[in-house]
């Protein structure tokens, strides 16, 4: 069942990660953005997989399980500081949080 | 054959979504098309021999990590319309522009020099997924080589819960130097 050649993963998953790195520069909601970011983690762990497949190893599967304990943890910080600031500004607009920008 | 049509359908499914996520204008509907890929992803993984991620990656993520994002989208209301008016100029087009750039230079390297990587290559992750099977060999690599990583990630897991839960807190006399004074939704919520 693994007859296509990894490149072609790789590529899909170099293409997943451009989209999500245009969504998180494009667009203005902090939730939206953070689910962008989550599609990143996710372009990366294909790439993990298919280099888990290319090496005949599969300490590339281990590398995402690291990822996806950091991704949880990520999500779980991430979505506390946004509930905090739509509490405080009631916007989860980004441009609104420009406290510290000079 | 049949992988190659399985692995078309998922190149299409999972980039479909993703691009549908770029104009979705809901934050529900952009978090239903991150599951969709997901789901995709999860497919692929199949593919590749990689059974066990495969199921993690539905159950974890598709499954717990969307339905927080979910739930927060529902706690702070879905009907909030996101602002699109840009403050800097030309961010736009610069993003799709070099993000387009990733792209072609990500797929170009993938296409291209992937071979060097499994020069060395000593076993096959099919045989392996076949005598010690596919669980087998990620706990065993998991609990030996990587046990030191994994305790350090549950270290990582505590400090995130103690994070959110002093995140969570709710401090009415806290006042930050420069915040706004509560409004009057929130008087009435404290």
């Amino acid at each position: 069942m693994t007859e296509v050649a990894p490149g072609y993963y790789l590529a899909l998953a170099g293409l997943m990660f451009s989209i999500g790195v245009i969504g998180a520069l494009v667009r203005r909601n902090a939730i939206v953005i953070f689910m962008f970011i989550e599609l990143m983690l996710n372009a990366v762990n294909l790439m993990f997989v298919t280099f888990s497949r290319i090496r005949g190893s599969v300490d590339g599967q281990i590398l995402v399980f690291f990822v996806l304990v950091v991704a949880a943890a990520e999500a779980v910080v991430g979505l506390a500081i946004i509930l905090v600031i739509v509490r405080r500004r009631s916007s989860a607009n980004v441009d609104d949080v420009s406290l510290l920008r000079w | 054959m049949i992988a190659l049509i399985i692995f078309g359908a998922v190149f299409v499914f999972a980039l479909g979504c993703s691009i549908a996520m770029l104009f979705a204008k809901n934050a529900v509907h952009t978090a239903l098309f991150l599951v969709g890929s997901q789901v995709a992803l999860a497919v692929a993984f199949l593919l590749q021999g990689a059974h066990f991620v495969a199921a993690v990656q539905i159950i974890i993520y598709a499954g717990a990590i969307m339905v927080l994002f979910l739930f927060v989208v529902m706690l702070l209301g879905v009907d909030r319309s996101e602002v699109l008016v840009e403050p800097l100029p030309a961010q736009r087009q610069l993003a799709l522009a070099l993000g387009a750039l990733l792209a072609a230079g990500i797929t170009y390297i993938a296409l291209t020099s992937v071979d060097l990587i499994g020069a060395d290559r000593t076993q096959d992750l099919a045989a392996i997924n076949r005598n010690p099977g596919n669980v087998l060999a990620v706990a065993r690599t998991l609990f030996s080589r990587y046990l030191l990583g994994f305790e350090a990630t549950s270290v990582l897991l505590v400090a995130a819960i103690v994070g959110v839960m002093v995140l969570a807190r709710r401090v009415d006399s806290v006042t930050a130097l420069g915040a706004e004074a509560p409004s009057s939704e929130e008087r009435e919520v404290a």
